[in-house]
């Protein structure tokens, strides 16, 4: 892999938020909004549920993670949308940069668009509701990995449909999340899942990564074991998006799609 | 760089785009693709770029097979500028020329950007966003991405398409002066005859899918019985 080209496609994104306030402002208006909305709801849960009555903020904190989890996958495809949109797609793939570095690139700037929103809002928590998710400890570490394993994940799946379906997957890209959140069980237990679905959610890291959560923030204890499972089911699933993503780029290549694509 | 293309044929799904067609391109010299709309000219640039998989044939690039060999290393001494295609538009030119002289691997990025900047005479607009340039601003954009890695190989897609004739008079003067500056070979797709007449050394012509006839201008104007290379064109275009 060549760092400095992987370097110049990451600049391309961070001059394009560098030089744009409504992008930046999008980026930190939704996490914060989210804070706000899962803040009252988790105050109201607080006063009113024997469930978490003596857990402040467990609904809170999972939104944010949750959130966490969203902007990674949105971040990723936003940026090979941007692409599409400003009709740079066939400069891109006619230059000399490996479909490893583009994914490589893609990753490591999507972190940072992510962080954009996510820091400033996890920080709002605090003063605003009394909830900070650096109460979950060094574990905090773990699930935010996994999650960004996860989002990626997805990012790169739908950008594999978007080369293979042209545009017109765009619609999925902004489902994909919306679509997996039920099985995720991130703001309950997976036992609530009838027993069909729940097979399914135990096969997504999501639930794990969730579960453990709510272990530290409830019992106040760690087991990394979940951890650890929600982390490699996320690699699993990351090697598999990378081979969905290179199939992609192969079928597009075999029906001439790389050409033409845009608006 | 020497291009050989050899049976180079491309069907989609029911539709033939190219078939079966053989030409080479000489090193340093510049090839025009002529074709009605439809031809398959942009399927063989695709392919020539690596962009589209052939359904069948071979292009050697150099000798290398850009479809079975290093493509990536290959895309370093090449480059493509269409005006069907852009920059980002939320970009300065500088910064979308920084970022491509990067992903070709350019050694001196700031010097090779502004040297290319005097030349495409961009200064005046170079901290400019791209997506405000006018149509003659974009275009020489677009060349100067095309050419900020010095490619020995560079594909040009209807270059003046669109433009006055004084910007499409000075991207022609360009082109001509660059070829005689540096080591390039081109392959100039174009509906503007009379650009073809001033800029290449041969034409291939496309119809259907066919590589219908080749030569130098002259050699088909004469063959075809005609004054000049828009008639000869539309002649083989019509038919008749």
């Amino acid at each position: 892999m060549n760092f400095s080209k992987i370097y110049a496609l990451s600049l391309r994104h961070i001059f394009l938020i560098k030089s744009s306030f409504p992008r930046l402002l999008d980026l930190l208006y939704w996490p914060t909004i989210q804070i706000f909305l899962w803040g009252f709801i988790s105050k109201f849960f607080t006063l009113n549920s024997t469930y978490y009555n003596n857990t402040v903020g467990v609904i809170l904190t999972a939104a944010i993670l949750y959130d966490f989890l969203f902007r990674s996958s949105i971040s990723y495809n936003m940026m090979f949308l941007e692409e599409i949109w400003s009709r740079n797609f066939t400069n891109l793939f006619i230059s000399p940069i490996k479909i490893s570095e583009i994914i490589a690139a893609l990753t490591l700037t999507a972190i940072f668009r992510t962080l954009i929103g996510m820091v400033p809002a996890s920080l709002i928590a605090i003063p605003l509701f009394g909830v900070s998710i650096f109460s979950i400890g060094p574990a905090l570490i773990f699930l935010l990995i996994s999650l960004y394993i996860f989002g990626v994940t997805l990012g790169l799946l739908v950008t594999a449909g978007l080369i293979r379906f042209g545009p017109s997957f765009e619609n999925i890209a902004w489902a994909s999340l919306f679509f997996l959140a039920p099985l995720g069980c991130i703001y309950y237990p997976v036992e609530i899942l009838p027993q069909w679905l729940q097979l399914i959610a135990n096969a997504l890291p999501l639930v794990h990564l969730f579960e453990e959560m709510r272990n530290i923030l409830i019992n106040n204890t760690v087991s990394y074991l979940p951890i650890m499972k929600g982390f490699f089911i996320s690699l699993v699933y990351f090697a598999f998006g990378i081979f969905i993503f290179y199939l992609a780029y192969f079928g597009a290549r075999v029906r001439g799609t790389l050409i033409n694509m845009g608006e | 760089m020497n291009v050989k293309v050899k049976d180079l044929f491309k069907k989609f799904e029911n539709k033939i785009a190219v078939s079966g067609i053989n030409f080479d391109i000489k090193e340093n010299s510049t090839l025009g693709l002529l074709g009605p709309n439809g031809c398959g000219k942009t399927t063989t640039i695709g392919m020539i770029l690596g962009l589209i998989k052939p359904s069948r044939g071979e292009i050697f690039i150099d000798g290398i097979d850009i479809n079975k060999n290093d493509r990536i290393r290959l895309l370093e001494k090449i480059n493509f500028a269409s005006p069907y295609i852009e920059l980002p538009k939320k970009l300065t030119v500088r910064q979308n020329l920084e970022i491509f002289a990067r992903l070709y691997g350019v050694s001196d990025t700031e010097n090779s950007i502004d040297q290319i900047a005097n030349d495409l005479d961009l200064k005046k607009f170079i901290n400019k966003k791209t997506g405000e340039l006018s149509s003659g601003q974009k275009n020489r954009v677009s060349l100067a991405k095309s050419l900020i890695n010095e490619p020995k190989l560079l594909l040009l897609d209807e270059p003046t398409a669109s433009l006055d004739p004084d910007i499409g008079d000075f991207i022609r003067s360009y082109l001509e002066d660059y070829k005689r500056k540096k080591n390039v070979t081109i392959l100039l797709a174009s509906h503007n005859m009379s650009e073809v007449e001033r800029l290449c050394d041969e034409v291939i012509m496309m119809k259907n899918g066919n590589l219908v006839d080749e030569g130098t201008c002259d050699q088909l104007i004469k063959k075809h019985g005609r004054s000049n290379l828009e008639e000869t064109f539309l002649k083989i275009a019509r038919g008749k």
